[in-house]
């Protein structure tokens, strides 16, 4: 027995032990389990070329993709509104699952509620279930304002949103004036991005465009303050106390439209607050009278950009913008955008940003990097990587269309360290897995599910993306401005710091190179 | 201060009237029917259950994939589960159950990872099929030492009549028989993952017992021989119940399903008594096993020393003296140690109250673990819980503890905030809402990624668990010190 209770054994090492160890081989003979010279035959073939061409050769399955579905997006980008209850119309196990998932990323509640639509609502259609769905949510939630989406149930057998809430608010369900506005967002198009677009759209044309007929249309006065979109940002905690820095040190006149950083970010005092902060719907409705819009995630914004800028604003988009280089032309265009221009305070962060760079290049310069994620961050990762003299080498989005792949060529080709880089568009995980095997790299960056890829590739991970679920806090830190930039380098830095430590530290073998200075 | 018992019952009945009253009348009424104050005498909880749940309400229930791919199939470490549907369900329960295992992933073993048909519109339009097809073939290309192949169906394939059974059929012919098993547990099925449990197990019956019966076992048979039912080895339950069972002389041919291999269900039928942990996602295997093939089943409960000693002592009332003696050697072993968890940790924790809210069997099987460490369970319900299980329940909780069925998010909180318990233990989407109200909370779905929970070694680190999450220093300070008087 190696259990005690005085220094009591968890599953980290109580398995270790000789009585489990002994029981996991004889479990063997039970489960017709491959003999070993099999299996090891089997493991080195999937790092061989061979493999990666029968792997690259798919149609058809998708193996560890790194993208998730429309409503998802959908959920992100309601919670960005002042009280703002989101309602995902169809089965509720889908609603049931985005809570999780942001739940174990932000390890904070996320308030989110289902029409919970069954077999019988898949042969009537769900309007009984809308019906009952906006009143309970109403009157137990009491949210000001309701964001409808859909699940691929709902799509599929195509209930019509419009129709039903019109019919659910003359039901009583909740008053006419309230504010539900709605979007599509069919899982098996596009991915969580899409669904961001789709529901900030919705939300900007419910209150811009007459709440679904209900009232007449906004006439733009244009002014001269700025909307600012942030797009599906697993920091975007940190990203949008950042940016609001900025604006205020630059004394921009702005909104920011969709702003989860505070809902997502509450104290523990006490007290569960459901809602908190976010965008208010006054300004959300106010912001049509901007002069422009910047986004900072092109591809999560094509419709809203598209739509704002029919209604006659300027509409600025980046790609996740990060380093110096990325911050620079962010700030420009602020600054182009509301004639003020960039404090002195802010240029020397700037400057603390190239100075840091400048101290530690040696380190990262020629580098070899693979890295994965949504369209956005990868290009603005990218960027930065260049820009510090490392090799973006493998760069993959499963998300991203070919479209995105030719910008990530462009941006390959502007710069010598993009020589021999690539841009994997709509690939997975497993991909890159033969990527890394038979075009090795020495670090790789991505979310959590990284880590079978350092697993099984031994190629260390920076963690970076969205979900990180097995890092706790990163959220928090901003990844945009040039106080981003910083944490950004921080985090490379010392994971090639914390590799070379341990790649230099056998007694009287390697460790004449375990420096104390580096 | 502590109430008596009356005064806890009519707390208790007033915390639920005042729950009630918020909703609209049509909903009030509905919910009316799942809450309750467990009166003693009552052979069950006097709620209902397997029923619909209200729209809008934030309920905390998930549907029948999650049943079948996130708890009954998925953890089947040799076979591929495919998600068959748009890239979401997958994506949201990829890797998230802690359903631990051995093996190298990727290449022998793949429970960890993410097989995904990522259907697009064309594939609504025009079906799935021929996707499905080609997805089998690539499987078989790439992953060629899988022994085996589930489809987990999400929503849509229900909806656009694609002939999943089909294809599987007509693969599993090419591929000299291989088990392909195509399972129909679209999320809007049923009301919950209950559905997606008993979907589950009539496909292991219909695809695994009845098309593999020929299939013949390479052991032989022993009178020892029993299988694990319905324990799902999260952070290694399975494992640490496993080496009880073993010490005390039976031979466990079969895990179902953590851990488990799809050899080890198609031998199970050799076991002379199938021992059920979760009753509610594996009752109706088991009842089949019994009726097929004539195994006698048994409920056990290995959370805590009270109930493993008690459950040890009956899996060996269905064995000779051999094992009978063996269930007693086991449970002298290890009673020092329970002595020494208990005297470490009892005092730091008696008296505590727990509020429960959770799936399958736990709301009613971690009571006693509770109760060895000197807490009290004051509420608990189920997420997807039928009638049998309240009936079950009944053996564990106390008169006047509050009964709460597919609890809404406003109805947990707001009792909760009503009954202050010193911890609650329910899941992660419930988590953090407690915490920022000062209570301190544990998963009690992935055990807060610690555990094994079960069997004696997994007792030692369900108390220390238990321990600090109450004891935690970080209570102490929700409160600004300028602001502690208010």
């Amino acid at each position: 027995m190696s259990q005690n209770a005085e220094k009591v054994l968890d599953h980290f090492t109580l398995f270790r032990s000789p009585e489990y160890v002994n029981m996991f081989e004889n479990k063997k003979a039970f489960e017709n389990a491959v003999p070993v010279a099999e299996l090891q035959k089997a493991v080195d073939w999937t790092k061989t070329p061979e493999y990666r061409e029968l792997n690259f050769a798919r149609e058809a399955l998708v193996v560890n993709p790194a993208k998730a579905c429309q409503p998802l997006g959908a959920v992100f980008a309601a919670l960005g509104f002042e009280g703002t209850l989101p309602f995902v119309h169809g089965s509720q196990g889908c609603v049931a699952y985005y809570r999780s998932h942001f739940s174990r990323h932000f390890k904070e509640p996320t308030s989110c509620v289902s029409s919970s639509m069954t077999e019988d609502a898949a042969v009537f259609g769900g309007l009984n279930n809308m019906i009952d769905g906006l009143a309970n949510a109403y009157n137990l939630y009491k949210p000001k304002m309701i964001a409808v989406s859909t699940t691929c149930m709902a799509e599929v057998i195509g209930d019509d949103l419009n129709a039903f809430i019109k019919t659910a608010k003359e039901k009583g369900s909740v008053p006419q004036a309230f504010d539900v506005p709605f979007t599509h967002t069919p899982a098996f198009v596009g991915s969580h991005v899409t669904g961001y677009d789709n529901t900030m759209r919705s939300i900007l044309e419910h209150f811009w465009d007459g709440k679904a007929g209900t009232e007449a249309p906004l006439a733009r006065v244009p002014g001269g303050s700025i909307n600012f979109i942030g797009g599906f940002d697993g920091y975007s905690i940190g990203n949008m106390r950042e940016v609001k820095r900025l604006f205020g040190l630059m004394g921009i006149d702005y909104t920011i439209l969709g702003d989860n950083s505070d809902v997502w970010d509450t104290p523990t005092d006490g007290q569960f607050r459901m809602y908190d902060g976010g965008t208010t719907l006054a300004s959300t409705a106010a912001a049509v009278h901007a002069k422009a819009t910047i986004s900072m995630q092109e591809f999560c914004t094509p419709k809203t950009l598209a739509y704002i800028e029919k209604k006659g604003q300027e509409v600025v988009a980046f790609n996740h913008p990060m380093g110096v280089a990325g911050t620079d032309r962010f700030l420009m265009e602020v600054a182009r955008l509301s004639g003020h221009a960039i404090p002195e305070e802010i240029v020397r962060e700037r400057g603390r940003l190239v100075d840091a760079i400048a101290d530690s290049s040696a380190h990262i310069h020629g580098k070899r990097f693979a890295l994965y994620g949504d369209p956005d961050l990868t290009l603005g990762l990218a960027g930065f990587l260049l820009e510090l003299g490392a090799e973006p080498v493998h760069i993959l989005a499963s998300n991203g269309t070919p479209e995105w792949g030719e910008r990530v060529q462009a941006l390959l080709d502007s710069s010598p360290f993009g020589k021999g880089c690539h841009a994997y568009p709509g690939r997975d995980l497993w991909h890159m897995r033969s990527l890394l095997f038979t075009e090795p790299v020495d670090f790789l960056i991505g979310n959590t599910y990284g880590k079978f890829l350092e697993r099984d590739t031994h190629t260390p991970l920076i963690r970076i993306g969205f979900p990180i679920f097995d890092r706790h806090h990163h959220h928090r830190y901003p990844l945009w401005g040039y106080q981003g930039a910083m944490n950004t380098l921080v985090k490379i830095l010392d994971k090639i710091f914390d590799v070379t430590d341990a790649d230099t530290n056998i007694p009287g073998k390697t460790d004449y190179s375990f420096d104390i200075i580096r | 201060m502590d109430l008596t018992p009356d005064e806890v019952r009519a707390r208790n009945s007033e915390v639920i009237s005042e729950a009630l009253s918020v909703y609209p009348e049509k909903t009030a009424k509905k919910r009316a029917k799942h809450l309750n104050v467990y009166e003693g005498d009552k052979p069950d909880c006097g709620v209902k259950s397997n029923i619909k749940s209200v729209p809008g309400v934030m309920t905390i229930r998930g549907c029948a994939y999650a049943g079948s791919k996130g708890v009954v199939w998925g953890p089947i470490k040799d076979m591929i589960h495919i998600s068959h549907g748009p890239v979401g369900c997958g994506q949201y329960s990829w890797a998230a159950r802690r359903n631990y295992y051995i093996g190298v992933t990727g290449v022998d073993t793949f429970v960890t990872m993410q097989f995904t048909s990522d259907f697009q519109e064309k594939d609504i339009v025009f079906g799935g099929d021929k996707k499905l097809d080609k997805i089998l073939d690539e499987i078989q290309t790439l992953f060629p030492l899988n022994h085996g192949i589930t489809i987990q169906s999400e929503c849509p394939i229900g909806l656009i009549g694609d002939d999943i059974e089909a294809v599987a059929k007509k693969k599993s012919k090419e591929y000299d028989g291989k088990t392909i098993v195509p399972v129909r547990c679209e999320g809007f099925r049923g009301v919950s993952q209950s559905l997606g449990h008993h979907i589950a197990n009539d496909a292991v019956r219909d695809w695994v017992f009845e098309k593999g019966a020929d299939k013949v076992a390479p052991f032989e048979s022993t009178p020892y021989d029993v299988a694990i039912i319905g324990d799902y080895n999260i952070g290694g339950d399975a494992w640490s119940s496993r080496i009880l069972l073993e010490e005390m002389g039976l031979r466990v041919i079969a895990q179902w399903s953590g851990d488990g291999s799809l050899a080890e269900l198609e031998n199970t039928p050799k076991a002379k008594l199938n021992i059920l942990h979760c009753y509610r996602s594996m009752n109706y295997i088991s009842r089949y096993m019994e009726e097929k093939f004539g195994i006698p089943w048994v409920e056990y409960n290995f959370f805590g020393p009270s109930k493993v000693a008690e459950s040890l002592r009956t899996i060996a009332s269905h064995f000779d003296d051999r094992i009978k003696e063996g269930a007693e050697r086991v449970i002298a072993k290890y009673q020092p140690l329970m002595d020494a968890v208990i005297a470490k940790y009892k005092p730091r924790l008696e008296g505590k109250k727990v509020m429960l809210y959770v799936g399958g069997l736990r709301p009613r099987h971690v009571i006693g673990a509770y109760e060895d460490l000197g807490m009290e369970v004051i509420g608990t319900g189920y997420e997807f819980g039928h009638n049998d299980d309240y009936q079950r329940t009944t053996h564990y909780v106390k008169d006047g503890t509050l009964i709460y069925d597919d609890v809404t998010g406003y109805e947990f909180e707001k009792f909760v905030d009503r009954l202050q318990p010193d911890l609650v233990g329910s899941g992660i989407k419930e988590k953090y809402v407690f915490q920022k109200m000062g209570v301190p909370f544990r998963q009690m779905h992935s055990w807060d990624y610690s555990g094994p929970y079960h069997g004696y070694d997994g007792f030692a680190i369900f108390a220390r668990d238990m321990d600090m999450a109450i004891n935690n220093p970080v209570w102490g300070l929700t409160k600004a010190p300028w602001n502690a008087g208010r």
